[in-house]
C-alpha cells in the first residue's frame, strides 16, 4: 500500500521534474580511473567546505552585530553565551581556511594533470574567478569580529589597493566607505561578505559545475598515451554511485577533520581593534596571504625610480593575469601541449607559495 | 524609404533603451561612492601634561581622526609625527631601546627626525611641531 504510494508519488514527480533525463545524464556519466584518482576528490571538498561555510555564516547571522562599537561584543557574546557558539563560529572560521587550502589542492591537481587544456579553458578560468572570489571571502570576513589583527590587515590590505596607479584612491575610498577604515568599512565589507559574494560565488560555481558536467572529466595525458600504447581504454569508474559514494566518504573525512580542528583548536578572538593603538609586534595575515606579505616585506623603498611597494604589487598583478591565462600559454603555435613547461611553472609557483609563507610565518 | 525608416526607428530604440540603462545603473554606481565627510579642521591639539611622559618614552594621541606619536627624546625635547607608516598605512611605535620608531606590519624603521632608517617605507613621517604651554604639552601642525 505505502510502497504504491510512493511508486506514484515517484512518477508524479518525474513527469514534472523531468528526472528521467537527470538519471539518464548521470548514468552516462564516468570517471576515469588511474594513480592520480584521489586528486578529483578535491574539487568536491572545496564545495562541500562551501557548503558549511554558508550553513555556520547564516547560524552567525543570527546574532552577529556589523557596527565598531558591536561587532567584536557580539562575536564574544556567541562564543561565550550562546550555546554552541564557540563550536559554530570556529567551524567557520577553520573551514574557511581549509576550503582555500582545498581549493589550492585543486587548482594545482587541475595544473599538475593537464586538466584546463582544450576544451577546458573556460572551466580554468570560471575556477580562477572562484578563487579570487573565495580570497575576497577570506579578506572581507575577517575584518567582520572588529580585532587588532583584523583592523590592520584592512588597513594594510586597503592601501594596497590604494597605491594601483590610476584607480587607487576611488577603489580604496569605495572599499573603505570613507577615507580611512572605520564603522563605514566593517559595514561595506558585510556587505560584500554576506550578500554581494556569496551571489558572485553561486553564479561562477554554478557555471563550473555546469562546465565540468558537460566536459566530463579530463584524462591526464600520459594516461591517454599510455592508454593508446597499449591498445586498451583508459578504466573508468560510474560517476554515480560509485564515484559519488567515494566523495562522500571523503566530505565525511573533511568533516571529521573540520569538527576535530574546530573543537580542539577553537579559533581565537584575539583583542578588540582601537585605531589609536600601534600595530603589535608579530602582526601577520592569514596563512594565504603570508606569500606576498613576506614579499612586500623584503622589498626596499624604491627599486630605481619606482616605489618598492608598487612594483611588487604590479609583479603580483602580473603574475595573477600570466597564472589566469595558463591554458592559452600553454599550447604552442603547433598546438601540442607545453606539458614541461606548464609542470615547471606549478613547481616555481608551488615552491615560492611555500617557501615564502613559512619565511613570512616563521620570521 | 521604409528601409530608412525602420533604420531609424531601430536607432531611437536602441538609444532610448541605453540612455534608460544608463539611467538606472548611474545612480547605484554614484550611491557606492561614500559621500566625503567634513572633518573639523583641527590645527593643534592639547596632548596632556609634561608629567604624562617620562624622557624616552611616547604615546600615540588623537589628531581628529588621525593618529599622532608623541615622544619625549629626553628632558627637554620634545618631538611628533604622523603614526601612519608611509608603506602600507599601519600605526607606527616608539622602540625605547633602539630609540627609533618601528612598523611591526612589515619591519620598517625611522629615526627620531620621521626619516626612513631601514624597510620598505617609502617616504618620511609627516612631523608635526611640540610647544610646552605651562604644563601642557600642545601639539600643532607645521606651517
Amino acid at each position: 500500500m505505502v510502497g504504491g504510494g510512493l511508486k506514484d508519488a515517484r512518477a508524479w514527480l518525474q513527469e514534472r521534474l523531468c528526472l528521467g533525463s537527470i538519471q539518464k545524464f548521470v548514468a552516462h556519466k564516468t570517471v576515469p580511473l588511474h594513480s592520480a584518482t584521489p586528486w578529483y576528490f578535491f574539487g568536491g571538498i572545496t564545495l562541500f567546505l562551501f557548503v558549511i561555510q554558508v550553513l555556520t555564516g547564516i547560524l552567525l547571522l543570527l546574532y552577529y552585530r556589523p557596527t565598531p562599537s558591536e561587532a567584536y561584543e557580539s562575536v564574544q557574546f556567541i562564543m561565550t553565551r550562546v550555546e554552541f557558539g564557540w563550536l559554530i563560529r570556529s567551524v567557520h572560521s577553520w573551514s574557511a581556511n581549509l576550503m582555500i587550502l582545498s581549493a589550492f589542492v585543486h587548482m594545482f591537481s587541475v595544473v599538475f594533470l593537464h586538466s584546463y587544456r582544450r576544451p577546458r579553458e573556460v572551466t580554468w578560468l570560471s575556477g580562477i574567478v572562484l578563487l579570487g572570489l573565495s580570497l575576497a571571502f577570506g579578506f572581507s570576513g575577517y575584518l567582520l569580529p572588529w580585532n587588532t589583527i583584523s583592523y590592520f590587515a584592512t588597513k594594510v590590505g586597503t592601501d594596497m589597493a590604494a597605491s594601483l596607479p590610476w584607480i587607487g584612491e576611488p577603489l580604496a575610498r569605495f572599499l573603505r566607505g570613507g577615507e580611512d577604515v572605520g564603522g563605514a568599512t566593517l559595514t561595506r565589507f558585510f556587505g560584500f561578505h554576506v550578500a554581494v559574494l556569496p551571489g558572485a560565488m553561486t553564479l561562477f560555481l554554478l557555471l563550473h559545475l555546469a562546465l565540468v558536467q558537460k566536459h566530463g572529466i579530463s584524462i591526464p595525458p600520459k594516461v591517454e598515451q599510455e592508454a593508446r600504447r597499449a591498445s586498451k581504454p583508459v578504466p573508468e569508474m560510474a560517476f554515480f554511485p560509485n564515484f559519488f559514494l567515494r566523495e562522500l566518504m571523503a566530505w565525511y573525512a573533511a568533516l571529521g577533520i573540520l569538527g576535530a580542528l574546530a573543537a580542539l583548536f577553537p579559533w581565537e578572538l584575539g583583542v578588540k581593534a582601537d585605531p589609536f593603538a600601534p600595530a603589535p609586534a608579530g602582526i601577520r595575515p592569514e596563512w594565504y596571504f603570508l606569500a606576498p606579505f613576506y614579499t612586500l616585506k623584503l622589498l626596499p623603498s624604491h627599486v630605481w625610480l619606482i616605489e618598492g611597494e608598487l612594483l611588487g604589487l604590479l609583479a603580483f598583478g602580473l603574475l595573477g593575469v600570466f597564472w589566469a591565462l595558463l591554458p592559452f600559454w600553454a599550447v604552442n603555435r603547433a598546438g601540442a601541449l607545453r606539458t614541461r613547461l606548464v609542470t615547471g611553472a606549478g613547481v616555481a609557483l608551488l615552491s615560492y607559495l611555500a617557501v615564502f609563507s613559512a619565511l613570512g610565518y616563521w620570521r | 524609404m521604409g528601409e530608412e525608416r525602420r533604420n531609424i526607428l531601430r536607432w531611437l530604440l536602441g538609444t532610448g533603451f541605453t540612455a534608460s540603462i544608463i539611467s538606472f545603473i548611474y545612480p547605484a554606481i554614484r550611491f557606492m561612492n561614500p559621500p566625503a565627510v567634513p572633518e573639523a579642521a583641527v590645527n593643534e591639539v592639547p596632548a596632556g601634561s609634561v608629567s604624562d611622559l617620562k624622557p624616552n618614552s611616547a604615546k600615540i594621541i588623537r589628531f581628529g581622526s588621525r593618529p599622532v606619536l608623541l615622544i619625549r627624546t629626553s628632558e627637554t625635547e620634545w618631538r611628533a609625527f604622523s603614526a601612519i607608516c608611509t608603506h602600507l598605512n599601519c600605526t607606527v611605535q616608539y622602540q625605547q631601546a633602539e630609540r627609533q620608531i618601528w612598523c611591526a606590519c612589515h619591519n620598517g624603521f625611522y629615526d627620531l627626525s620621521g626619516r626612513v632608517v631601514s624597510g620598505p617605507p617609502p617616504r618620511a613621517l609627516e612631523e608635526y611641531s611640540v610647544r610646552l604651554r605651562g604644563e601642557e604639552v600642545v601639539v600643532a601642525r607645521r606651517a
